[in-house]
């Protein structure tokens, strides 16, 4: 997904589009009808947020008889109110919204030889001893399963714990002689 | 005022070249065996001359410049690791001279803080450093002009070289060796590019920004520092994919340094490109302050050598 934040930064002059990215997860519910995913998510983009994952639970009904849906999305945490209010100006139903509700999303990248190492007991301890949940994961091993490989991994945690959380990944990586590269937290990164 | 430069590499031959422009003269220019020393002020053109086509600089030897009516000592020699000499004695001597010091050598400022503050108390001159950290980008005078009290943390980028690595790997999938011997090619990466690529390059500038935010207590020893060696191409496939990079980034506070390859936003301030750097000073009252441009480089270096001395209080 790769939705410049175009549209919308030019017309509000006190964005501060510079000072940085946050990611954040929304939680919607939609109607089941054709068209509603699209419709649901063009608020994000037109106010300067940037799709990062969308999990549409087609399976899953709310008590509604709605149909869940978690977008993860990123934008300067200034403008995360605009997407909010975006999205419940055009109809949506928010369930959750945002870092303060529903936790926080960090993304780690782990390098080394991460099968020879375990890679699902890596992820295992991760969960276990960083208290994380991990989301996604993407794997790169171009020079084959022995080689040096990268993997991605987003974890949900929960808010305020990315330092403990990221410390207790540090200390596996460590353990396991894999390079953590943490995302850069505080500031406007 | 009247400049004796210490050091005719890149940082000392510019600072000789340009003080004209800023309305000083230097009465001495030194490097490791030789000094051209007048105190009616030195034939700058020549003296560079004879640099460049490998003759003594002049007839004197380093330690005369010492001895010359000088107002402001310019350190530009090689920084050096642990006791930081030879500069170290040579920013004591100015100082117990009780003439001003301007630095553009990071190792004093890293390894030996406090001692140097002692000096300068004891000393009726003064010591300057911005242009130990981020070459032409003012860092030390924004702290200066904030009030290091009322900065909680500086981050970003300040080792071009690790930066034009890693730009490039992420834009043309390549891996570290290739791009580093590119890099060597272009003459963005020493020969030994062991000190920007390790992270000890970036983590004496920030060990020099922890030092100046809590008034000392910093030295390389203290820093958390990993380089950017074991970052394979595949490792920012990824970030991209998930509209990251990764840049080596630097982070000093009054706990600590640290520097090492992190995630930033790609279309983030500080994922600056080729061997750009930025500066991302946090203020206590007014958000973060950003500033990028030129980290390297003679001429760019003796900007900030020069505008530290338009700093100096007269003596």
């Amino acid at each position: 997904m790769g939705n410049a934040p175009e549209s919308g930064d030019e017309d509000d002059p006190d964005a501060e589009t510079d000072g940085g990215l946050r990611a954040y997860t929304v939680r919607l519910e939609l109607v089941d009808e054709p068209g509603e995913l699209l419709r649901a998510l063009a608020p994000i983009a037109d106010n300067g947020g940037n799709l990062l994952s969308i999990h549409h639970e087609r399976g899953n009904i709310t008590p509604r008889g709605h149909i869940p849906v978690e977008v993860d999305l990123e934008c300067p945490p200034d403008r995360f109110d605009d997407v909010v209010e975006g999205l419940r100006d055009a109809g949506v139903n928010i369930i959750q919204a945002g870092a303060e509700h529903y936790g926080e999303a960090i993304s780690v990248v782990l390098v080394g030889n991460l099968v020879e190492t375990d890679l699902s007991n890596t992820l295992s301890r991760i969960e276990d001893e960083a208290d994380a949940v991990v989301q996604d994961l993407s794997l790169a091993a171009p020079e084959g399963t022995n080689g040096i490989s990268s993997a991605r991994a987003r974890l949900a945690i929960d808010s305020g714990r990315s330092g403990d959380v990221l410390a207790a990944i540090r200390s596996i990586g460590t353990d396991k002689d894999l390079t953590v590269v943490e995302p850069l937290l505080g500031g406007e990164a | 005022m009247r400049l004796a430069i210490l050091g005719a590499g890149d940082v000392g031959r510019s600072v000789a070249d340009l003080a004209g422009e800023y309305d000083h003269e230097v009465v001495a220019l030194a490097d490791s065996t030789s000094a051209a020393v007048d105190p009616d002020g030195i034939a700058v053109d020549d003296v560079l001359e004879r640099k460049a086509s490998d003759e003594a600089l002049g007839t004197g030897s380093p330690d005369d410049v010492f001895d010359t009516d000088y107002d402001a000592l310019v350190e530009a020699t090689p920084t050096t690791l642990g006791d930081a000499e030879p500069g170290f004695t040579h920013v004591q001597r100015a100082l117990e001279a009780d003439r001003h010091v301007v630095l553009a050598n990071k190792g004093p400022v890293a390894e030996r803080y406090e001692e140097l503050r002692a000096l300068k108390a004891d000393s009726a001159g003064s010591i300057r450093l911005e242009a130990t950290v981020g070459g032409a980008i003012p860092v030390l005078s924004t702290i200066e002009d904030c009030t290091p009290q009322a900065v909680t943390a500086v981050r970003g980028v300040l080792n071009g070289t690790a930066n034009f690595i890693l730009t490039r790997m992420a834009a043309e999938g390549l891996d570290y060796d290739h791009v580093l011997g590119e890099a060597q090619d272009l003459g963005v990466a020493e020969a030994d590019p062991t000190f920007d690529v390790d992270g000890t390059d970036a983590a004496l500038k920030f060990v020099i920004l922890a030092n100046v935010l809590a008034d000392g207590g910093f030295s390389l020893a203290d820093a958390t520092v990993e380089g950017i060696q074991s970052i394979p191409g595949s490792a920012l496939d990824l970030a991209a994919e998930d509209g990251r990079t990764i840049r080596l980034i630097g982070e000093a506070t009054r706990d600590g340094v640290r520097v090492g390859p992190r995630l930033v936003p790609e279309s983030g301030a500080l994922a600056v490109t080729g061997t750009r750097n930025i500066v991302q000073i946090e203020t206590r009252h007014a958000g973060s302050l950003h500033s990028s441009g030129r980290g390297a480089g003679g001429p760019e270096t003796a900007t900030a050598v020069l505008s530290d001395v338009g700093r100096l209080p007269p003596l």
